[in-house]
């Protein structure tokens, strides 16, 4: 019975190895790959939240608008500047996309 | 066995310390091989726990005594069913099982982040290995649910009655994964600020995780509740007891925090506010799971041993001095994007919402731990008692009931003050009306019930008109019939028309709350066979006495020995109602003093109650029998004896059928409570609500959504 | 006035708001609040009319049901001083001989008496871990 565990545990033991060190073997692999260090993905990810947040802004205003909680002139005058800001987000992801990939 | 178990358990010490280690060093060498074996340990502190869990599982199913914890907590005679449950009902084995629900709950939040958030994510595996590895060190080093005892007893002491019930069952696992759900937005909290990564898309991707943390801290502590109003035998369903409150304050502040998550996402506004509220949760949440087992306060579930208090202020002092020191020293990034427009907005409403819950999470806490603050302060403990709590939660719920109902009203950003105030004559109309009709039907001497009524028909008036509205909106654009563009709109509008399911739901259980604490009749007197008294408007006849000997006639499946009750007839105008069968059970104490009858019955007694439940009211009733009366005593007395401990089942025969034909009068407790199922319902309403507004949008409804407003040129996009 | 001084003026209310309610709350807390006592610090100290929460082991031989009464002692943890008290309301189900309880009493001319379903009984701490008790409540 005891020898039994012991077998359990050394297999055990093996296993974790194994899983918890596939990425250090994989890196290893394949050295000289890139890293994920340049700022654009995060700056793009940063802006691609902001830009569904300013999405439903916008879907929110109208529903708030239909189901009369605003009356007409504000519902205009908040959509317009609810637009205004989704464009800036929309430009500033353009803008991102156009940029030469940051090197390593 | 016990020591492949003990193995398993330096095992996971082992994958933590890894773990925490390869995350670090993975993270800030900008080498991220090493984070994803990091957060591979976590699986595979998972896996190890597992593990560990079944050999515990098996021990408790196989009877194996030689495990202390189980010679401890349950015994041949524990129904099997609880047998499974007892492992958690130890300190160890519930250590093991925050332990394993910890890196299980980890484990999938770090899967679902794998592939973005690698900074963020990193220092949360460190942070959640650590957490993990500090209860495992508390295992291995404190409290060993793998210790054992040779030779092994033959017997366990057995599972205490009070917890044979499927309510308990249930009740830590739903609380504890609400406690360790917790940690996860702790950790990523710490995680974001660690790693100067504050914008906007890591607070909405723990979106989920603090909600999931919410439902199920929701629905342990309204499991709670339900044990100690079906099961125990007071009647009561909420005592502010130390280590209710220890479970609730988490819970308010999450809810703070799901509402005004969503302000920082629109505006950019109130991220040192969001950042310490999941901190404090998280801190809480250990706070809590700390107050349950050392013992520092006077509650009802003194888990004993002042042991394990020490590591833990430990811990608590870390976080909250980490905690304070993070977020003062990133506060230049935790700066707001926006102000508030305007305070006629429904930024302003979720703003108030949060003051009142953190309001309301402060008088808990006050109240909570004051006999330690007035030891500090005075040097003399002392404590307040629940009437010190209802006076300053009362007026705090009705606030919130209060503005639960303007929210909804309000529009997002800037409303206009003309529409809000026509919209909100009809709600308030139907609150006038309630009121006037309440106060005629005589209830005028309970003004705060009488606000909390209102104010719940204020609310599900309001809500009524949204959904109303939304309905027709939807039919105007797109011709549904009525039930498919309700259905549309609610798919369409997930966070907004849950939201308000889940603030209907808030209504109906206050009211409930109110009606049942109100306007209850309770009556507490010895009744002897066919005499009968009054509670309100029925009348309650104990009609006669019952005895059920165990297993067979065991109606509980609790394993009791034997059940004395009664059988009690309730009618009301002479029409009959229902008929109530409360009983008592009596278990084996396996205490030999008590001699070979006395031991049988010696243990702890449980009330069973017994619960007529209605809509409109609670039936509840308890007996408390009395078998130390003259000729049962002289039975028990006589079976000490003369019987051996084989024979001894005779003598409770014997008893049994005296019981039966003599009883003595019998200590009974009935109590009629209005509305009290609408707590249940509406605590259910809650989460289903709740549900609505998390589960993601089908994702062809979103990406439909966002291509029709992508595809206008971003010229388009402003309209002259 | 501007916006930011609006702002100001609104944020300075409120947090005065918070500090007057604050401060409501934590006096009263000390004005309301029951002492815990052991039977000896009962017996030294106790005044007629204030309430008190004692906490203590039910002394054995000493429990009496008479009527809707139950009459009992509770004894310091060293079994030195026993306080004897009149209590009426519900009884939670572990109240027994030598069990942990705490009761909210009050001292009416030499005598304590218990208040109504104020009886909270610890589950006996056998082992390191003891099972959580049943409870009682105003």
């Amino acid at each position: 019975m005891a020898a039994l565990a012991v077998i359990i545990i050394f297999v055990l033991i093996g296993l974790i190895v194994l899983v918890v060190g596939a990425p250090l073997r994989r890196a290893a692999a394949e050295r000289g790959g890139s890293s994920e260090g340049s700022e654009a993905p995060l700056r793009r990810a940063e802006l691609e939240a902001a830009r569904e947040a300013k999405y439903r802004e916008i879907r929110d205003a109208e529903m708030d608008f239909r189901t009369g909680k605003l009356s007409e002139a504000d519902h205009l005058a908040l959509d317009a500047e609810l637009r205004a800001e989704a464009l800036e987000i929309l430009n500033a992801l353009e803008a991102l996309d156009a940029e030469p990939p940051a090197g390593d | 066995m016990a020591g492949f178990g003990f193995i398993c358990l330096l095992l996971a010490l082992a994958v933590c310390a890894y773990g925490i280690a390869a995350s670090i060093y993975g993270v800030r060498t900008r080498r991220w091989e090493y984070a994803d074996s990091g957060r591979r340990a976590m699986y595979a502190l998972a896996a190890v726990l597992t593990i560990a869990g079944l050999v515990l599982e098996l021990a408790f199913i196989s009877n194996d005594f030689a495990f202390n914890t189980v010679a401890d907590t349950s015994s041949r005679t524990t129904p099997a069913l609880y047998r499974v449950a007892a492992v958690w009902s130890s300190q160890e084995g519930s250590l093991l099982l925050w332990a394993w629900l910890l890196s299980l709950w980890s484990s999938l939040a770090l899967f679902l982040t794998r592939r973005r958030l690698r900074e963020v994510a990193a220092y949360a595996t460190a942070i959640l290995l650590g957490l993990g590895g500090f209860f495992v060190g508390l295992m291995v080093f404190y409290a060993n649910p793998f210790s054992t005892t040779t030779p092994a007893p033959p017997e366990g002491v057995g599972l205490d009655p009070l917890l044979r019930f499927p309510t308990m069952m249930i009740h830590p696992p739903m609380l504890y994964s609400g406690y360790t759900l917790c940690m996860i937005p702790l950790a990523f909290g710490f995680g974001a600020l660690l790693a100067r990564r504050l914008q906007a898309d890591w607070i909405g991707a723990i979106r989920r995780f603090a909600f999931a943390a919410w439902l199920f801290l929701g629905i342990g502590i309204l499991l709670g509740a339900r044990w100690s109003y079906a099961e125990l035998g007071w009647g009561g369903y909420w005592g502010w007891d130390a280590v209710e409150n220890a479970s609730l304050m988490p819970w308010l502040t999450a809810t703070a925090f799901l509402h005004s998550l969503m302000i920082q996402e629109k505006r950019g506004m109130l991220k040192v506010w969001n950042v310490s509220l999941v901190l404090a949760t998280g801190t809480l949440a250990i706070m809590g799971t700390f107050l349950v087992r050392s013992g520092v306060l006077n509650s009802i579930h003194a888990f004993g041993g002042s042991t394990l208090g020490v590591p833990f202020v430990c811990l608590i002092g870390v976080l909250i001095a980490a905690s304070i020191y993070l977020v003062v020293s990133r506060r230049e990034m935790l700066r707001s994007e926006n102000r508030l427009d305007s305070l006629l907005s429904r930024e302003s409403m979720f703003l108030a919402n949060n003051l009142v819950l953190v309001g309301l999470c402060f008088v808990i806490f006050w109240g909570t731990y004051f006999p330690l603050i007035s030891e500090a302060v005075t040097g003399q403990e002392s404590s307040v008692g629940p009437p010190w709590f209802d006076r300053y939660t009362v007026p705090l719920a009705l606030v919130l009931v209060l503005l639960s109902g303007i929210g909804p009203v309000i529009a997002w950003r800037r409303a206009t003050l003309a529409n809000a105030r026509r919209n909100f004559l009809a709600p308030v109309a139907v609150a006038l009306l309630a009121l006037a009709a309440l106060a005629a039907a005589g209830l005028a001497h309970k003004p705060l019930a009488l606000a909390m009524f209102c104010l719940g028909a204020f609310v599900l008036a309001v809500v009524a008109q949204e959904f109303v509205r939304g309905t027709r909106v939807r039919r105007a654009m797109a011709g549904e019939s009525v039930p498919r563009a309700l259905a549309s709109l609610v798919q369409r509008n997930r966070r907004r028309y849950g939201g308000y399911i889940v603030h209907v739901g808030i209504a109906v259980l206050f009211i409930g709350v109110a009606a049942s604490s109100s306007f209850q009749h309770a009556s507490e007197l010895q009744l002897s066979p066919g005499q009968s008294t009054k509670v309100g408007p029925y009348t309650v006849r104990y009609v006669r006495p019952t005895a059920s000997i165990t297993p067979k006639y065991d109606r509980a499946h609790t394993g009791s020995t034997v059940a004395f009750g009664a059988e009690v007839d309730v009618s009301k105008n002479g029409r009959h109602v229902t008929t109530l069968s409360p009983s008592e059970g009596y278990y084996a104490s396996g205490e030999v003093s008590q001699g070979t009858v006395g031991s049988l019955i010696g243990g702890q007694p449980v009330s069973h109650v017994s619960i007529d439940g209605g809509v409109t009211r609670d039936i509840w009733g308890a007996v408390e029998p009395n078998i130390e009366t003259g000729r049962l005593k002289k039975i028990v007395d006589a079976g000490n004896r003369t019987l051996s401990s084989d024979e001894a089942i005779v003598a409770i025969g014997l008893l049994a059928k005296e019981y039966i034909k003599k009883p003595p009068p019998a200590q009974f407790h009935f109590i009629v409570s209005p509305l009290v199922m609408w707590i249940w319902i509406g605590g259910l309403i809650v989460f289903l609500g709740g549900l609505v507004a998390v589960w993601p949008a089908p994702s062809t409804v979103r990406a439909r959504a966002a291509a029709r407003i992508r595809a206008r040129s971003p010229r388009d996009l402003v309209r002259a | 006035m501007s916006p930011a001084r609006k702002r100001t003026v609104r944020l300075v209310l409120a947090l005065s708001a918070a500090v007057v309610l604050a401060s409501a709350l934590i006096y009263t807390s000390f004005s309301a609040a029951n002492p815990a006592l052991s039977p000896t610090q009962l017996l030294r100290q106790a005044q007629p009319g204030r309430s008190y929460q004692l906490t203590g082991t039910v002394e054995p031989g000493s429990v009496h049901r008479m009527g809707g009464v139950l009459d009992f002692s509770v004894q310091d943890r060293a079994g030195t001083r026993v306080v004897p008290l009149a209590y009426t309301g519900s009884v939670p189900d572990p109240f027994r001989e030598g069990r942990e309880v705490i009761v909210t009493v009050q001292k009416q001319g030499s005598r304590f008496v218990g208040e109504r379903d104020s009886l909270i009984t610890k589950c006996p701490s056998k082992y390191k871990t003891a099972p959580p008790s049943e409870k009682q409540n105003l």
